[in-house]
């Protein structure tokens, strides 16, 4: 059992930082879990919290928000934003009996591809090993 | 009997609000009687279920229905009021969303009685007794109805035409939904939400509002807020912002913060998503620039610290409608 089980993993990338970190690793052929799907978000400001409870319903493992460093947001503010969002969605997640080990945020700039495989690579061991872990 | 076409209002889950909204129509009330007879509603007339059982599919013309759907009896009533309805109308919050009933569904199902026959202080129940569906007695066996696994909507066990929202409803909204299904150019389409503004709370509101920027929350026993800005500016939880129109903005104008009865705003499907992405956007945090994600995380959950129940305030009213609906899944 403990082998076999394979996360669903949802993350919000966004456009400027993360995702072109994203991009980054994939330019320089490095492999990444294929089970973290990635969603492209112009920000991680965009990232309603509606969509990260649909994600939860739908069966995701787990939900990752990946955004620029605290004050180097494209947009100035929207980092801070998702982070507000984040803790907070956190806080209700755990009264919501979903364990808030499964919604994940982490700041990846445009120029750390190799960060990008380390953290997700992590993250998907960790989820996968939560979900099979006994109760 | 009266040839009056037939309504009824019936309580499911709920604690009767909804029919005291209902005779607040005042003197409107006669008109209703003039134009309908309310044939069924436990609280108001003396007829039975066994009445409803009796009467033609769809016979009833009306019916009003409030209060979730928590027990097994609920829910057949939910069944059997749709199939005697022409239309059937979820009235009031918990009908809608679920309301204070639902709050239930923040506790797993088998701890449900926990607080009240277990755990209780002031409780002694040493014999471990809590309510059964069945309990058998020297004269037979006595049943009451069985304690679902999670509050739902009623939207969720069948079919609604019409939902009017609202913890209860405003009597002019009420007499406005009404008045909205007999209007001569038709009634709203099917599914709509009725007796309700376009957009929240906050149109509704008087405050001034400026540009949020929220240092600390505060309860409302620990400050007097101004009466003239917006609440929420002034670093108390109002729920208005994440709450659809439809009340007149009553518990801001005198200076109580909205909880949010209304439910979410139109096209929402989460009231708390809505609120934790408003209050996550207007934290005052600072200079962020080059802080490390420890620091940035603590100063945002200093700020989140005086909320005392996130789930509880943010879904009062509307768990069983929200996206997770809460922890038990069906």
């Amino acid at each position: 059992m403990s082998t076999t089980f394979e996360a669903k993993v949802v993350g919000f990338l966004c456009n400027w930082c993360s995702y072109a970190g994203a991009d980054k690793a994939g330019g320089a052929q490095k492999p990444y879990p294929h089970n973290f799907k990635i969603i492209r978000v112009m920000c991680s400001g965009r990232v309603e919290p509606e969509f990260v409870l649909e994600a939860f319903r739908k069966g995701a493992t787990g939900v990752v928000i990946l955004a620029c460093h605290p004050g180097d947001c494209h947009y100035k503010t929207g980092n801070v934003i998702a982070a507000g969002r984040f803790r907070l969605l956190k806080k209700l997640l755990i009264q919501l009996g979903i364990d808030e080990k499964r919604l994940i945020m982490e700041y990846i700039s445009a120029s750390e591809g190799e960060r990008f495989i380390e953290v997700i690579t992590k993250t998907v061991r960790d989820l996968e090993s939560l979900e099979t872990a006994p109760a | 009997m009266s040839d009056k076409p037939k309504i009824a209002m019936y309580w499911a889950s709920s604690c009767g609000g909804c029919e005291i909204a209902l005779v607040n129509l005042h003197e409107k009330i006669l008109d209703v009687d003039a134009a309908f007879n309310l044939f069924f509603c436990p609280c108001l007339v003396d007829t039975k279920t066994k009445d409803i059982e009796a009467l033609a599919d769809g016979e009833l013309a009306i019916t009003f229905f409030n209060g979730a759907i928590r027990t097994d009896e609920n829910l057949e009533m939910a069944r059997l009021l749709r199939k005697k309805s022409q239309i059937l109308i979820a009235f009031g919050s918990c009908a809608v969303e679920g309301c204070i009933p639902a709050l239930g569904n923040l506790v797993p199902a088998a701890k449900y009685f926990d607080p009240i026959y277990r755990d209780n202080l002031t409780t002694a129940n040493p014999d471990n007794i809590i309510p059964l569906n069945k309990s058998e007695i020297a004269e037979g066996s006595l049943g009451i109805p069985l304690f679902l696994k999670k509050v739902r909507t009623l939207g969720q066990v069948t079919e609604v035409d019409y939902f009017l929202p609202g913890c209860p409803p405003e009597p002019h909204r009420i007499w406005q939904a009404v008045a909205a299904l007999i209007a001569p150019d038709g009634p709203p389409p099917k599914g709509s939400v009725v007796g309700v503004g376009p957009s929240t709370v906050c149109a509704e509101c008087r405050r001034e509002r400026t540009d949020k920027k929220i240092r600390r929350f505060f309860r409302t026993y620990e400050i007097i807020p101004n009466q003239t800005e917006c609440l929420l500016d002034q670093g108390i939880l109002c729920m208005g912002i994440a709450t659809r129109e439809g009340c007149g903005g009553l518990c801001p104008e005198v200076n109580m913060p909205c909880t949010g009865c209304y439910g979410p705003p139109a096209g929402r499907l989460d009231q708390g998503a809505r609120m934790t992405a408003a209050i996550g956007s207007i934290l005052d945090l600072g200079e962020v620039k080059g802080l490390g994600e420890k620091e940035l995380h603590g100063r945002i959950d200093q700020a989140l610290g005086a909320i005392p129940d996130y789930a509880g305030t943010f879904y009062k009213y509307s768990l069983a409608g929200s996206i997770l609906g809460g922890r038990e899944k069906l």
